[in-house]
């Protein structure tokens, strides 16, 4: 067990367990996307999938605590990243300019995560640990949405989720060694494709509620 | 020589005295300076006048002076080496500069590399890196004949590709997490490719990462600066290629 301890706690590991745990969220994402999608379904087909999906029971709740597991272990290896590499140039330079490899989502990678688990927490409380014996999902979301400040915060959140996702899908693969020449600018356009379709897939659901 | 031009810069210079470990940016005029002339020249013009007046000249690093070496490097505002891709700065050469110009000039800042003097840093982490693995431990012997061991002409080119890295450290520089790693994966890579570093390359890749950690670089966050910046053009390829290299090593090899 101690060379796994010693193989994870590197500065390889580290981005290893990123790059493995990020890639279990995007996947997430992606379902939880598809699920929401039933809501232009209306209130009753968005509330029959809830039905369903909490039918499942046991499966959930252990699919629960894997990814509260999950996001433990993501968010704090990188604080822990995010704070070496503060740590790494004590003195910072007069002028700073980019050479051309960085981009809004790389550079804001930190921020973006820290945001989203702000969110996340948010998120949660609005939706999942929330009093729902004498109501309905569908009737929770609409009401919170019916608040222009939520729509606004919600937007902004999945914006920094999209860029997050945006330079978090190639660089998994570049972490786990997966960069071949061949495949590399396929797997890039796939990373921004994705960004892309969470920022409007999940941004545009809470204005379309607000409009509605 | 026919069409020469002359310029004039204002220079902002990092100065820091040996053994402190605060420095300051200096104005000084650069004046007359030729456009053929490269970086250093015009640093060696701005040298003599500084020593004329009996002032301390600027410290810094240079060997070669023709790209080769990798003893040469600064930030030449905000840009390791310059803005010049693949170039190192003693092979920047002044006509890429405009007249009138203000050009700051600040040494490579990590916490792996201490300040020694002015634009002078200490890159001995590098060394202890390649003390630790980048090496490859054959005995000699009888000399072997020269096509004994095969290697295919794609790996050959990739592993020559990765060896042109000079070890200046501007990728150290030019990260934003100020990472070693582009160079440890052009290290790890040129002896890995090759079928004479086969044998020891889980015990290397692992030796060099974990001694890199040591030394206080950064964590790679794939931001590719490094890549932008480096003056032989390593790929971050490479730098995939150590990862593979140590996850393989990490979980698959004893
Ligand atoms: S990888 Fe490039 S920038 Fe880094 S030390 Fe080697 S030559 Fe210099
Ligand atoms: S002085 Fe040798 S590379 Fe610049």
């Amino acid at each position: 067990m101690n060379w796994f301890i010693r193989v994870i706690t590197a500065s390889v590991g580290k981005k290893l367990l990123m790059a493995l745990t990020g890639i279990f969220f995007i996947k997430f994402l992606l379902i939880h996307l598809i699920g929401n999608l039933t809501i232009y379904g209306g209130d009753e087909y968005f509330n029959a999938y809830v039905k369903h999906l909490h039918s499942l029971g046991p499966i959930i709740t252990v699919l629960e605590f894997f990814m509260l597991f999950l996001a433990v272990i993501h968010i704090s290896t990188g604080l822990l990243l995010f704070f070496q590499n503060l740590s790494a140039r004590p003195f910072k330079y007069a002028v700073n300019k980019n050479g051309g490899g960085r981009t809004i989502g790389s550079s804001t990678m930190p921020y973006t995560g820290i945001f989203i688990f702000i969110f996340l927490i948010f998120h949660l409380i609005n939706f999942h640990f929330v009093d729902k014996t004498n109501t309905t999902v569908f009737d929770i979301v609409s009401n919170a949405f019916a608040n222009p400040i939520y729509v606004f915060f919600y937007v902004i959140a999945v914006a920094a989720a999209a860029f997050h996702v945006s330079h978090g899908f190639w660089s998994a693969f570049q972490t786990l060694g997966l960069n071949n020449v061949k495949y590399m600018p396929f797997i890039k356009k796939i990373g921004v494709t994705t960004s892309i379709i969470f920022g409007i897939g999940f941004g545009f659901l809470p204005i379309y509620i607000f409009i509605m | 020589m026919s069409g020469t031009n002359r310029i004039n810069l204002t220079l902002k210079v990092w100065r820091q005295k040996a053994g402190k470990s605060k420095g300051n940016l200096a104005e000084y005029q650069a004046k007359e300076i030729s456009t053929d002339m490269s970086f250093l020249e015009m640093l060696d013009v701005v040298n003599e006048y500084l020593t004329l007046k009996g002032e301390e000249p600027i410290a810094f690093d240079h060997d070669c002076r023709e790209g080769i070496c990798g003893m040469c490097g600064a930030v030449i505002n905000g840009r390791p080496h310059g803005q010049e891709k693949g170039t190192t700065l003693c092979q920047l050469h002044m006509r890429h500069f405009k007249d009138g110009e203000t050009v700051f000039i600040e040494p490579f800042k990590a916490k792996a590399f201490k300040n020694i003097k002015d634009l002078i840093v200490d890159r001995t982490a590098f060394d202890k890196i390649i003390q630790s693995g980048g090496f490859i431990s054959a005995n000699t012997g009888g000399a072997q004949d020269a096509n004994a061991i095969l290697i295919s002409q794609k790996n050959a080119d990739l592993a020559m590709d990765a060896a042109a890295c000079i070890g200046c450290g501007a990728c150290v520089a030019a990260c934003p997490n100020a990472s070693a790693m582009l160079f440890v994966s052009a290290k790890v890579s040129h002896l890995t490719l090759l079928p004479q570093g086969k044998p020891e390359a889980a015990a290397r890749v692992t030796a060099m990462v974990n001694t890199m950690d040591d030394l206080g670089f950064g964590n790679c966050s794939n931001e590719r600066e490094c890549e932008a910046e480096c003056p032989k053009e390593i790929s971050i390829a490479n730098i995939a290629r150590l990862n593979r290299e140590f996850i393989k090593a990490g979980f698959f090899k004893s």
